[in-house]
């Protein structure tokens, strides 16, 4: 028997690269020891999406694009698929829990100058993923057909037709009509269902390769690949499998049950993950008192709304929000330190890190609730804090007492 | 940097018991007194639910043939409820009136109330369908403390009897009942709790059964966790 699995293996072996791959991204890839917390997310990220991709298969099964049927289609979903209500749940719940471990995922590479080189273009690559799960979060939340999902995707396109000369035009062109419809509805089925994933799928495996091509950093912030065995293992590094397999196990069930407690306990996460407004159908008709965006979505929202219109146009708010979204981008070259973890940084990175998470919680917040003048003025000053943390990055980085870093990674 | 960490964690934190009131409304509303587990409670709401807010109001998403879930056989939805002969059991809750001649006689077309609970919430629904007062100024001679100028006429008045609100620079400051109904406060309000209760069910039949499965997945997880736990200890023994 086992003779006959080794001729098998062999076999394959000579039509298709099976152990020379395994070895490489997996027995023989190497990862630091000194891996935190902050290091599950990546591999979380993976699993939602994953938990995405089956119950969206198997939701797609019941659900009816169009304007008529899409918001009673849902309840069908919840009443009398088999399962339904839970299938729906895991979906809906998987995509804020995407967005929890992504920003998580994304501020670990902060503390840890996980963009710095030579990692530069994986951070790119991951910003595009960032981007693109943005796009699948919003069209998808237009097809349930509530009121929130109607009125949110109305604001958002609007937002285009802003733009000078082009915008009008723009929003038609999204749309496929001159207001939200079934038309648009369509589209957006067909952008969430197969364009984006396809796109997210091709660039999540790029990030992947990126990542064995140059190595993970770690919370030292140092390369590992400086000290290395005879044999040329890494020092400090442990084979992804099984080491890091494990241990990601670990992870990924105290994260299921995290996710678990919500679907069974909380679904609607107090009008957080599901909206309470979007239980009522779309109405063109009616527009809701207050439409506020999910609540990933608020920190830019929230800076959109803080910037006043000029020359009687939105755009102005539009750009600045477009920019706080991509100034991630340029990350790698703003960042001047010598060093690169927040274990050897001065006081100064510090303080405006620490900022920068309460502007962007704060904004967050802000986004969620009406726009009175009170909270446009803290929107406005934590805007502020938001666009420093980018724009000051090369000199505060620059003069900030950082400690040395060690020759080898330390544990804890 | 343990020091930075904390800032950070507790700026995160202290965010979010302000979150969780986000939602706050101006109005006050009461608590619902619900309790999924009483089947009888649910069986009444249902009753009610279907002799009196079905005349106007559909409930498209509800099949009949659900109220198993609390109890009830076919039969005895065919009968407790007076289902008509060309009613099956496994249709949809359908309005009694058009949708189009409603909207006619009230203004507005009344709303589907299959998930009215998950919308308005059951304090909301509880406070709403306690807040109807008379009031001549409006067509159908009735107002409301909690939907201001409501289109529906208070359908329970032989009920609840009618209330008058005293008022104070316009805002309704008090209700009190000027005509008696059929049913003191108390029963009143009880019967009004069976409704909400029933209404919270019919905006999720599945709600009777989530928190069961959701602990047997939470046990077999955290059995699974600490076999993982004790895995990862295993291999990882000889990394220092």
């Amino acid at each position: 028997m086992m003779n006959l699995l080794k001729s098998l293996l062999v076999w394959v072996d000579e039509r298709f690269p099976l152990v020379s791959t395994w070895k490489a991204h997996l027995s023989e890839y190497y990862a630091p020891k000194n891996f935190n917390f902050w290091y599950f997310f990546g591999g979380l990220a993976l699993l939602v999406l994953v938990i995405q991709i089956l119950s969206g298969i198997f939701l797609t099964m019941n659900y009816k694009p169009d304007a008529l049927f899409a918001f009673s289609s849902v309840e069908y979903i919840m009443r009398d698929v088999q399962w339904g209500w839970l299938l729906r749940y895991i979906h809906s719940t998987g995509a804020s829990m995407f967005f929890i471990v992504i920003y998580l995922h994304m501020f670990r590479g902060l503390m840890y100058g996980s963009y710095r080189k030579p990692r530069e273009l994986l951070w790119i690559i991951g910003m595009i993923i960032y981007l693109a799960l943005m796009g699948e979060a919003f069209m998808g939340y237009l097809l349930p057909w509530g009121q929130m999902s109607f009125w949110g995707a109305q604001v958002i396109v609007n937002l285009f037709s802003s733009v000078p000369f082009i915008g009008p035009d723009l929003a038609i062109m999204i749309r496929g009509d001159f207001v939200v419809s079934d038309i648009t509805l369509n589209r957006f089925f067909a952008l969430h269902v197969v364009a984006i994933p396809l796109v997210l799928v091709l660039i999540i495996v790029a990030h992947l390769v990126a990542l064995h091509e140059v190595g993970s950093n770690n919370p030292d912030g140092i390369e590992i690949k400086k000290h290395k065995h005879t044999n040329g293992v890494p020092m400090d590094g442990v084979a992804f499998f099984p080491y890091m397999v494990v241990k990601d196990g670990v992870a990924a069930v105290a994260f299921l049950m995290v996710f678990s407690a919500v679907v069974f306990f909380a679904p609607d996460m107090g009008g957080y993950f599901l909206e309470y407004n979007n239980f009522v159908p779309a109405n063109p008709m009616k527009t809701p008192e207050h439409i506020a965006p999910v609540w990933y979505f608020t920190p830019y929202y929230a800076i959109l709304r803080a910037v006043p219109p000029m020359f009687g146009s939105q755009f102005p708010g539009v750009v600045a929000m477009g920019v706080a979204t991509v100034i991630f981008f340029a990350l790698p070259w703003l960042d001047r330190g010598p060093v690169k973890s927040i274990r050897y940084r001065g006081p100064i990175y510090k303080t405006f890190l620490a900022a920068f998470v309460v502007s962007f919680v704060g904004l967050g917040y802000l986004g969620l609730m009406p726009a009175t003048p009170t909270y446009t003025l803290i929107s406005r000053i934590l805007a502020v804090v938001y666009f420093a943390f980018f724009f000051l990055m090369p000199w505060y980085t620059k003069i900030d007492a950082c400690k040395p870093e060690p020759d080898r990674v330390t544990s804890k | 940097m343990k020091a930075i960490k904390k800032v950070i964690v507790w700026a995160m934190l202290a965010c979010m018991p302000v979150l969780a009131n986000a939602s706050g409304g101006e109005v006050h509303l009461d608590k619902a007194p619900l309790n999924l587990q009483d089947q009888a409670s649910l069986q009444r709401g249902a009753k009610l639910f279907t002799s009196r807010c079905l005349a106007c109001h559909s409930a498209s998403s509800m099949r009949y043939n659900r109220l198993n879930d609390i109890g009830m056989s076919d039969a005895q939805i065919r009968a407790d409820l007076e289902l008509p002969e060309d009613v099956k059991v496994g249709s949809t809750m359908q309005a009694a009136m058009d949708a189009g001649s409603a909207k006619m006689a009230y203004g507005v077309a009344p709303p589907d109330l299959s998930v009215i609970a998950r919308s308005r919430s059951a304090d909301w629904l509880y406070t709403y369908m306690r807040g109807f007062y008379a009031d001549e100024s409006r067509p159908s001679g009735w107002n409301n403390t909690v939907f201001p100028s409501v289109g529906m006429p208070f359908v329970l008045a032989d009920l609840q009897g009618t209330q008058e609100a005293e008022k104070h620079e316009g805002h309704v400051v008090k209700l009190m009942l000027k005509e008696a109904g059929s049913m003191s406060a108390v029963e009143y309000d009880h019967t009004i709790a069976d409704l909400v209760n029933y209404l919270v069910f019919m905006s999720e039949p599945a709600i009777l059964v989530r928190h069961q499965i959701g602990w047997i997945v939470l046990i077999f997880l955290s059995v699974l966790l600490a076999l993982m736990y004790a895995l990862k200890k295993e291999i990882w023994k000889d990394i220092h």
